[in-house]
């Protein structure tokens, strides 16, 4: 009697312990697919960094390192936390924050990427195609109102840093120490690391107008320097990510 | 064979079981005959009860490992804070002055998840493969892994509750970590998201560390708190994928703990210090195969149960290299 008293006993403790597994298994791995959510409700992707493969495509492939954001001269790249589910640890670039300006010159993130997430296709900062940037405030912008611009491009306690060729070659300044005295606002154009991907086109045939609008051509590669640089709150020019990747045809 | 084989099966879950006569040498046998004899019998007793005076074991291979682990990710942190350049990168991937590092695991998820593999990883993956196959693959878990530290203070803590009557470890099921592992290999492979790095609290801790603190370290509080009131090593015992992959890894790895039946009393000091006490089931009186052999392939080479064995029947070993030292 005693016997089968214990073994019922153990049999006992034995399902307890089966649950407990279970139910403990179950949580850690339902805590893990509770990643899917935040992607689900994100409505656009993030920026990610020069050579970034397909979004879906990037989320597998990145190890979550960081090692591009050790090698970034601007430090233009950080890394995303748990709230972006799947996408914890991976890295993107807030360009209000901090742009991506090609101070690198040799796409340095590209480079440090173990798993081909940022993919070696494009070789330089012309074959990136990270996002688009857009128009997306007209009516603040300065230069549409044929207005200039003098002072500090983001007030005196922004932190971004950017490399001034004039300034020096090899060492980005903050741009809080870069004061600019411009009759007409042309920071957009000005600070473009790709030549000819945004240019400053008449308003009207009128030659005493002084009016000029931003126009964003093919040739963008979506590095956000005209977002972070635009001194009007907040930004006219937006970057939008391209979806679709960014390696070159 | 047939003992590598037992091994990978009770590290998958199954419950270590006493070996049939017919598993057991001749020399297992006849020492186990002779340890039966009243006379030896009394003998253990008496030395038993002599070496509690005399015999205090030390903190020695505790104290070795956590300046290992302090060390790693410290050179990790200094790396990119300081620019000192020795490991860059997180324990997930890093380059070790510049060759390529994965962590195995993390390198397999990418795999399943992507299910293209560039040569960067590959090179990373195989020399990562090889060390740990020279140190015996689990020592990435006690020597190395920054969440094992954290899980060992936790320990500490727990044992202290669970005196006072204030805590209880509630055991699992073993099995539990086989399963997850399948389960996040096939979610990797079927969603094409590296699932299991949304809560691998190694990858967090250490992109915590050089990144900077982020709202991912309160998943690790979670796991913390379940191991301290709920069940004793939790993650490290029953969860933790990464510790299956390198246990795969370092089973027939140069560098183990070595059991020598000779000297054993069979007091069971080790079996209750050990993460892992079903690697020790020969300890158990009469359950060894050989007179000496060793620990199965979950262990971690922590050296908790070297530290603590009063009579030196467990032992660090190097294959090939024990005759020559």
């Amino acid at each position: 009697m005693s016997a089968i008293a214990q073994f019922l006993g153990e049999e006992k403790s034995d399902r307890r312990e089966f649950l407990r597994s279970a139910l403990l298994g179950t949580a850690v791995a339902g805590a893990a697919l509770g990643g899917f959510l935040p992607l689900a409700a994100l409505a656009e992707s993030r920026l990610r960094p020069p050579g970034a493969i397909v979004e879906r495509d990037f989320l597998a492939a990145c190890i979550k390192c960081g090692q591009c954001v050790q090698v970034c001269p601007v430090e233009a790249i950080v890394l995303a936390d748990i709230d972006e589910g799947f996408g914890i640890g991976t890295p993107y670039i807030a360009a209000r924050e901090q742009a991506c300006d090609f101070s690198c010159d040799a796409l340095q993130c590209i480079l440090a990427c173990p798993t081909g997430a940022l993919s070696h296709k494009p070789s330089k900062p012309e074959e990136v195609r990270m996002g688009l940037a857009r128009v997306d405030k007209p009516d603040a912008c300065l230069a549409r109102q044929g207005l200039g611009f003098k002072g500090q491009a983001r007030g005196e306690d922004y932190e971004g840093v950017h490399r001034y060729a004039e300034v020096d070659r090899w060492k980005p300044i903050p741009v809080a120490d870069h004061p600019y005295d411009l009759p007409l606002c042309d920071l957009c154009v000005r600070e473009c690391p790709v030549k000819g991907a945004i240019t400053l086109e008449p308003m009207s045939s009128d030659p005493n107008d002084k009016r000029r609008t931003p126009v964003i051509h093919p040739s963008c590669v979506g590095c956000g320097m005209c977002e972070m640089i635009c001194p009007t709150e907040p930004a006219v020019l937006v970057i939008d990510a391209r979806l679709g990747g960014s390696a070159p045809k | 064979m047939s003992r590598l084989l037992d091994s990978f099966a009770v590290m998958f879950g199954r419950e270590p079981a006493k070996p049939t006569p017919a598993q057991q040498t001749d020399a297992a046998k006849a020492l186990f005959q002779f340890k039966r004899e009243p006379e030896q019998v009394k003998k253990r007793k008496q030395f038993i009860k002599e070496e509690k005076t005399h015999f205090k074991p030390g903190n020695r291979w505790r104290i070795r490992r956590w300046i290992s682990i302090v060390l790693v990710n410290l050179l990790f942190v200094l790396s990119y804070q300081f620019d000192i350049q020795v490991v860059e990168g997180a324990l997930t991937a890093s380059r070790f002055v510049g060759f390529h590092m994965a962590d195995l695991n993390s390198a397999l998820q990418v795999m399943l998840a992507y299910k293209e593999v560039v040569i960067n990883l590959v090179i990373g993956t195989s020399t990562v493969l090889i060390v740990w196959w020279l140190f015996g693959g689990r020592s990435f878990c006690s020597w190395v892994c920054p969440y094992h530290l954290l899980g060992e203070l936790g320990e500490m803590l727990h044992l202290k509750l669970a005196a006072r009557g204030w805590a209880k470890d509630h055991q699992l099921h073993r099995g539990t970590r086989t399963v997850l592992y399948v389960v996040f290999a096939a979610l990797a492979v079927v969603t094409g998201y590296t699932v299991f790095e949304t809560i691998n609290p190694v990858g967090i801790l250490s992109r915590a560390f050089t990144y900077g603190i982020s709202l991912a370290v309160l998943w690790v509080a979670v796991l913390l708190a379940v191991e301290v009131f709920y069940s004793r090593r939790f993650w490290c015992r029953y969860m933790c994928p990464i510790g299956m992959t390198y246990g795969v890894v370092g089973a027939v790895s140069p560098v183990h703990v070595r059991y020598n039946a000779e000297a054993c009393l069979h007091e069971g000091e080790c079996r209750r210090v050990c993460m892992v006490p079903h690697v020790l089931s020969m300890t158990k009186f009469g359950w060894n195969e050989d007179v000496k052999q060793e620990i199965g392939a979950d262990c971690t080479r922590c050296g908790m149960c070297v530290e603590v064995c009063p009579t030196g029947a467990l032992k660090f070993d190097i294959k090939g290299l024990g005759k020559l030292l």
